[in-house]
């Protein structure tokens, strides 16, 4: 017994001796104190960034595996980047178990936070921000991992990104929740990604407020496996600041969810309303592209006990070909939930596997529009249908996403 | 064999001026340059024993400077060729460079930093040392220096520079192949210019071999030009180029692949090299252009766009420049305008 004690104290000891805290204060060496610390510091570490107004010229990275991060709290200690000189983003994170926790980054010249190849990344209480409200000279991203590997954010306020306030790409294995993501051009983009949970967080005044997207010609493409539920998606009415060029310039002013070239995802217990232009949509990639190993078609979306408030009173018609098509089609009578029916020319033929099929279930009055694209090109025959009746199957769950703890 | 070494300790401890191997050894690096004694004069860049000059058909551009490059093999080993890659340094090995800007005021080089890439157990380290004012020493910079300096250009204007030594992490921002650090330059396809060593012309790679520090070897690959060569192709002035300052990042195995734009000298998909390639997640580095290269049109290609920009939210290479390389965006534009 007195044995067993010994060694915890001895193993409590060489904790303690062990691995090190390193403080870091405002002030003129701010900036070269935490760039060395975070160097030099060594698996099981930790640094502090007291409260305070940090003003940085370059950008910080790390490159450390099982290392935490923390400030004195979201609105305490607060990385401002509005003089920076040089670097890409923020922060540049390529470790692997790495907590960044209770800190924000304002005014970042590119993205605010990027984690690039991480087994491992927790985001907790952090807040990304341009000050200067939505404008397309604010940086793209907000939260920004990809290529990486259990990704968790937790808690986190992502605003003004001219792009994504929280986005994830060609990652597996993801949590994001307990989060706000508010007056970027996407609040949360899950992109290239597989094995994702996007659950209890708001996006609200963005111009998109979750999207789930596939891109051609990328190391990690074919994504799948997401489930979007608990959400409170609304007012997504900003206007679209992107700057041209990029995907996300157009999504039409107003949207709630729009789900593209993914296959199983799960879209449920969602709040959405208030969304001038669609409150869901679902579509293929449409552009052109000679990647032979791409589908751009969604497939087994599952949308089911979400609650629907208003949507499509006050379309977008300027941005993007979605909003148009959709305006044209509908008469103006927008739905609550779109599917833009492109398939492979086969399916579009003879019909889609039931497996494929899109599920609507238990969403309310929810209205429904889906084009059918032959009658649509034949143009003799109503392509619109607006029937949900060939879709309201029982849905089969996706499984929880689970990331061993390392934060 | 146990004898052998014993015996290259005792030379090596003996040969008080050559290389302090047993530094180039250690799993750090020395506080102090002066400590590896590459240098018989450090301040002059006299190269020690076993130091050898050397240089790339075409090279990363660095705000103007200037830049000399030694590898350091040690005594009784050799590099070995590989094929489209980096020449495999025998552990021990040391590839150092240094970037200065000539001072005609005082005739002399502004030195301003000497980078080490240093390979033991089969894997490389990188810093880079600053040089103090008086030029007397370098010390080692973890977390990188901000140097204002000025230079003199083409045009002999007086240029003010805020010039960035890089930090460790940002060494391996551009030298991650598969996330290991690795040399970018000594690949054969960089080193098989002719150069001159005691006045008489040679090839490069023939010259190393002669040498013993590269095992004799074929050359199998395709081969890199001197983008400033106008005599040479404008389509291999452009590969060149875009290789050596973008594909050690833009590569399958870079840094930036998660971008699928891909710059490196073998790529030949279309779409990839970035011919009508939209923008992944470019954010504002796309300047309002939909395509990375607009064939015909410059003014139209992200490329040029971030090449050109100062802002560090668009500018590309997103590290290692202040100022914008004009003579080489010049040469890309008019490679973009004939594709």
């Amino acid at each position: 017994m007195k044995k067993t004690k010994f060694l915890i104290f001895c193993s409590l000891f060489s904790l303690f001796v062990s691995t090190k805290d390193y403080v870091i204060n405002p002030g003129p060496d701010a900036y070269e104190n935490l760039q060395e610390a975070m160097i030099l510091m060594n698996a099981g570490d930790s640094i502090l960034i007291k409260s305070g107004d940090y003003y940085f010229e370059d950008s910080l990275s790390l490159d450390v595996d099982n290392v935490v991060i923390r400030g004195e709290g979201l609105n305490s200690t607060i990385l401002n980047f509005e003089n920076q000189k040089s670097g890409a983003q923020g922060i540049l994170v390529t470790s692997n178990k790495v907590v960044l926790k209770d800190f924000a980054v304002i005014d970042a010249k590119g993205d605010a936070i990027k984690v690039i190849g991480a087994n491992g990344i927790a985001m907790i209480n952090l807040r990304t921000e341009w000050t200067g409200g939505p404008k397309s000279t604010n940086g793209a991203y907000g939260l920004y991992p990809v290529e990486s590997k259990d990704v968790y954010i937790d808690g986190c306020i992502a605003i003004g990104a001219s792009d994504a306030g929280i986005y994830v790409g060609q990652s597996k294995n993801i949590i994001v929740k307990n989060s706000q993501a508010m007056y970027n051009v996407a609040g949360i983009e899950i992109e290239n990604s597989y094995y994702a949970d996007v659950f209890n967080n708001k996006a609200q005044h963005n111009t998109g407020g979750i999207l789930v997207f596939d891109l051609p010609d990328l190391p990690q493409q074919g994504g799948h496996h997401v489930r979007v539920f608990n959400n409170e998606i609304t007012n997504n009415n900003t206007d679209n600041f992107a700057p041209e060029g990029n995907i996300v310039g157009e999504v039409p002013r107003g949207t709630g969810i729009i789900v593209q070239a993914n296959s199983q995802v799960e879209i449920f217990k969602n709040n959405i309303g208030e969304n001038d232009t669609v409150n869901i949509a679902v579509v293929s990639y449409q552009l052109e592209t000679e990647d032979k190993d791409y589908y751009p078609h969604p497939s087994k979306i599952q949308i089911h006990n979400n609650s629907f408030g208003r949507s499509g009173f006050d379309p977008d018609l300027d941005t993007g070909d979605l909003s148009k098509i959709l305006f044209s089609l509908s008469d103006g009578d927008m739905p609550d939930i779109f599917w833009d029916g492109v398939l492979p020319l086969k399916q579009m033929i003879f019909g889609q596997p039931d497996e494929e099929k899109l599920v609507l279930k238990h969403n309310g009055d929810a209205t429904f529009l889906s084009i059918q694209p032959i009658q649509y090109m034949l143009s003799i025959f109503d392509p619109v249908n607006r029937s949900t009746e060939e879709f309201e199957n029982d849905p089969s769950p996706l499984k929880e996403i689970v990331i061993n703890r390392f934060w | 064999m146990r004898q052998l070494l014993y015996l290259v300790l005792i030379t090596n401890s003996l040969n008080m001026f050559g290389v302090e191997h047993y530094f180039v050894q250690q799993d750090g690096f020395a506080k102090e340059l002066s400590r590896y004694n590459f240098f018989t004069d450090q301040q002059a860049q006299i190269p020690n024993d076993r130091v050898f000059s050397y240089s790339l058909a075409s090279a990363l551009f660095s705000d103007f400077t200037k830049k000399q490059r030694w590898m350091y093999v040690p005594e009784g080993y050799q590099a070995n060729y590989r094929e489209n890659d980096v020449y495999d340094f025998p552990d021990g090995s040391a590839l150092i460079k240094t970037f200065y800007y000539d001072d005609d005021s005082i005739n002399k080089k502004n030195l301003l930093e000497t980078r080490l890439l240093i390979k033991n157990n089969g894997s490389w380290k990188a810093a880079s040392y600053a040089w103090n004012e008086d030029q007397s020493e370098a010390y080692l910079k973890i977390a990188g220096k901000t140097i204002a300096t000025n230079f003199i250009d083409q045009n002999g204007e007086t240029k003010n520079v805020r010039y960035r030594v890089p930090n460790v992490n940002q060494c391996k921002e551009c030298h991650a192949v598969n996330d290991e650090i690795s040399p970018i330059g000594p690949k054969a396809r960089n080193m098989n210019n002719d150069v001159y060593y005691d006045q008489v012309e040679i090839n490069q790679i023939e010259h190393f071999i002669n040498s013993k520090i590269f095992r004799p070897h074929a050359i199998n690959e395709k081969l890199a030009i001197d983008w400033t060569d106008p005599s040479m192709s404008l389509d291999d002035r452009a590969r060149s180029y875009l290789d050596i300052n973008c594909g050690h990042c833009h590569i399958e195995t870079g840094a930036a692949n998660s971008t699928g734009l891909y710059l490196d000298l073998n790529e030949d998909r279309k779409n990839h090299l970035g011919i009508y390639k939209k923008p992944v997640a470019t954010g504002r580095g796309s300047g309002g252009f939909k395509y990375s290269i607009v064939p015909g049109k410059p003014s139209e290609s992200i490329l040029i766009h971030r090449m050109k920009s100062l802002d560090p939210g668009i500018m590309m290479p997103e590290s290692g420049r202040a100022l914008a390389d004009k003579e080489a965006i010049e040469m890309l534009e008019e490679w973009i305008i004939n594709l």
